[in-house]
Order: C-alpha cells, then structure tokens, then sequence
C-alpha cells in the first residue's frame, strides 16, 4: 500500500514538469510564428495569393535544412516555418521526457514503449516517404 | 486576393472555428478544412496542412492543463500512441497517391459522421473488472481524482482498441484532423474507460500523432506558411477562449445547430469531390 501511494506521488510530479513543457512549447513557437508571420506580412502584404492548385514544387522551406538556411536570411516565412517546426517538436519532446521519467520510476515496459514511438516518428523524419 | 487580405480572412475564420470546435467538442481541425477548401478556394493539400499543425497547438494547449489536473492516463496514452504514430505515418503516404476529390468525399463522410457522434447521447461503459490480461501487462487499470474522490477503472478489449486507434491515427494522417471521435469510440466504448479519462487521454494522443504525420507533410511542402501561420494562431487563440466559456455555458443547443451546419458543409464537399472526378 506504502509504495502505490510514493508512486502516486511521483506521477503527480511528473505530470506537473509534464504540463509545464508542453504549455512552454506551445507558446514560444507560436510566438515565433507570430512574429515570423508579422515580418513576412509587411514584405509581401501586396503580393496576389494563389492556393488554388497544389504546387508542392514553388514551397521553399520544405525541410530541416532549408528552414534554418531561411533563418539564416531573416525571411519571415522561414521564421513562421521555424515556429511550426517547434510546435511539431513539443509533442517529441513530451515522449523524450516521459522515457527519462518512466526510467526513474523503473518501468522499463514503458520505456521501450517510449522508444518505439520515437522509432516511428524518427522514420517519418526520413523525406523519402513524402514523395 | 492580396496577401494581407487573405491572411485576415483565414485568421477570423480560423478563430470562429477554434472556438466552435472546443464548445463542441468537434475540434478545429475538421472545420477549418472545408472553409478554406469551399469559401476560399484552397486547395486540400494545403488546407490539411495547415489544420495538423493547428491540431498539434490546440491538443498540446488543453493537454497541458488536463495532465496537470492528473485524469489523463498517460500509459493508455503512450500505449495506443504506437497505433495512432504508424497509422498517422501510411495515412499521411498514402495521401500523397489520392486525387483531392477523393480525400474530399472521405473528409466528408468523416464529417458527417463526427457530427452525429457529436449528438449521440454517451453511455457510460465503466467497468471494474480487471480481468484483461493485455489491460494488467501493459498496467492500464488505473483510477482518475474528481472532486477529491478517487475513481478506480478497468481497461478491457485493448487489442481492438488498438486497432480502432490504428484506424482512427490512419485517417488523422489521411485528413489532417485529430480523429477525436473515432479516439473516443476506441476508447469509451471498446475499452470501457470512464469519459473524463477518454477525452483528456485522446487530447493528449494527438500532439503526437498530428506531429508524426505533419513531418511528413512538411518535407512534402504541403505546409504553406502564408496558411498555417493565421490558421494556427486563429483556431489556437479561439480553441483557448472557447474552453474558457465552456465551463460557465450549456452546449446542447448550439451542438444541434453546429451539427446541421457541419454536416451541410460535409455535403458540399462530397458534392463537389464527385463532380470532380
């Protein structure tokens, strides 16, 4: 009975730290989308839309590398792309988090369960699969 | 349209859909879509696009505060999230090979259908019998606080729920949308767990399988910073507002009149996915 009710305890814990992260994650990258969004509003507030057909060969920062080299130049649609690609990373940390936290608890089940989903989101990261 | 106009247009909309998706539990996601798609003329790769990446902020925000509270249940949580992560990843592929006039028709008949889940008085399936032997090994018995009370709950039929969970991650990565109703079917009626934990379990499931199939869709080039950005601000900012009045308005009405809107919404896009084809 004892050792449910410290286990409780650290759960409690762990899921405070929890809350915390995914909270923070979301506000700083919405923050930088919006900022990244304000910059690239009064460069291009003139500029003609066209979402009409899908052209997935004029999108500029479609990956990882070509986001960074877009930051890199201060343009604010890479900077808006960067915010997204936190957001996207929030959840990721969250399981990163939750493998160290079931390894202090020692419930190794969950760990490699941790892991697998890593394992599965490491392989979406390959752009291979997009085309 | 000039840029700035659009982007105004896409934002207020976004907000309307946020705050109407978390008063009636549909979601923001499956709102803003046809709007963009029917009102805007947006093309549907990039309106799921920029709907998952709304799905992540929105999902990640209320999370926050549900883990906080201690309902969630992050085992079933990590447990099902393998099932949703590799149905989100085939989901957001095989889009790729769909013309937009199918995933159109799909994105509407799932409209519908959330629309009368919406509606669809819930029965309480809680059990206590903790007999399930995939439920004990993976430790999902567990109990949720409400009130200061403890109340203790059984998981039971996990392997079908986890292949509903593959189901309902396939077509999140498929539509860009949180599949939360299909979440809850798996959850509440084949897994019997208590509606406080489903709905905050299935909340907390989906930051991770929008951000599995959203990678895939950004190396894809299907995320449009000129769209995410007001769409995802917008639902975010109304998601938020709306949970704030939820607690202090009763729903049922504004659901019904949600539900016929939605499911008007839905027709159109069938109809006009099959006069495409």
């Amino acid at each position: 009975m004892n050792e449910e009710k410290n286990e409780n305890i650290n759960d409690k814990d762990i899921q405070v730290v929890l809350g915390t992260l995914l909270r923070a994650g979301v506000i700083i990258s919405m923050s930088i989308v919006l900022i990244g969004g304000v910059i690239f509003l009064i460069h291009n507030k003139g500029v003609i839309t066209d979402y009409k057909v899908f052209k997935p060969e004029l999108s500029k920062f479609s990956s990882i590398g070509e986001i960074f080299k877009g930051l890199s130049s201060f343009h604010g649609d890479a900077i808006v792309q960067f915010g997204i690609l936190m957001l996207i990373f929030t959840p990721i940390a969250r399981i990163i988090f939750a493998i160290f936290s079931f390894l202090i608890e020692k419930d190794y089940l969950y760990v490699l369960i941790g892991f697998i989903i890593l394992a599965i989101i490491t392989i979406s990261l390959n752009g291979g699969l997009a085309h | 349209m000039s840029v700035l106009l659009f982007t105004i247009i896409v934002l207020l909309g976004a907000f309307l859909a946020g705050l109407l998706g978390s008063l009636t539990g549909l979601g923001g996601g499956v709102i803003i879509i046809p709007l963009l798609t029917l009102a805007l003329g947006v093309d549907i790769h990039y309106a799921i696009g920029a709907s998952i990446v709304s799905v992540i902020a929105t999902s990640s925000g209320s999370a926050a505060a549900y883990v906080k509270e201690g309902i969630t249940n992050i085992r079933i949580g990590m447990f099902l999230e393998i099932a949703t992560t590799i149905g989100a990843i085939c989901g957001a592929v095989v889009a790729v090979y769909l013309n937009a006039n199918y995933i159109a028709i799909i994105f509407g008949c799932i409209l519908i259908f959330s629309a009368i889940m919406t509606l669809k008085k819930k029965i309480d399936h809680t059990t206590l019998d903790k007999t399930d032997k995939w439920a004990k090994f993976f430790k999902l018995n567990s109990s949720y606080p409400d009130k200061g009370v403890d109340h203790p709950y059984a998981v039971k039929n996990v392997p079908a729920g986890f292949a509903m969970m593959l189901f309902a991650g396939t077509l999140s990565g498929l539509l860009g949308i949180g599949s939360g109703a299909l979440k809850v079917i798996a959850m509440d009626n084949i897994m019997r767990l208590p509606f406080k934990v489903s709905t905050t379990t299935s909340n907390f499931m989906m930051g991770v399988t929008a951000a599995a199939s959203a990678i895939v869709y950004l190396h894809r080039g299907q995320i449009d910073p000129g769209i995410a950005m007001p769409v995802c601000i917008g639902v975010l900012t109304g998601a938020s507002i709306g949970s704030k009045v939820l607690l202090r308005t009763k729903t049922d009405k504004l659901k019904i009149v949600f539900a016929v809107v939605v499911t008007f919404l839905a027709l159109q896009m069938i109809y006009k996915g099959i006069s495409g084809l």
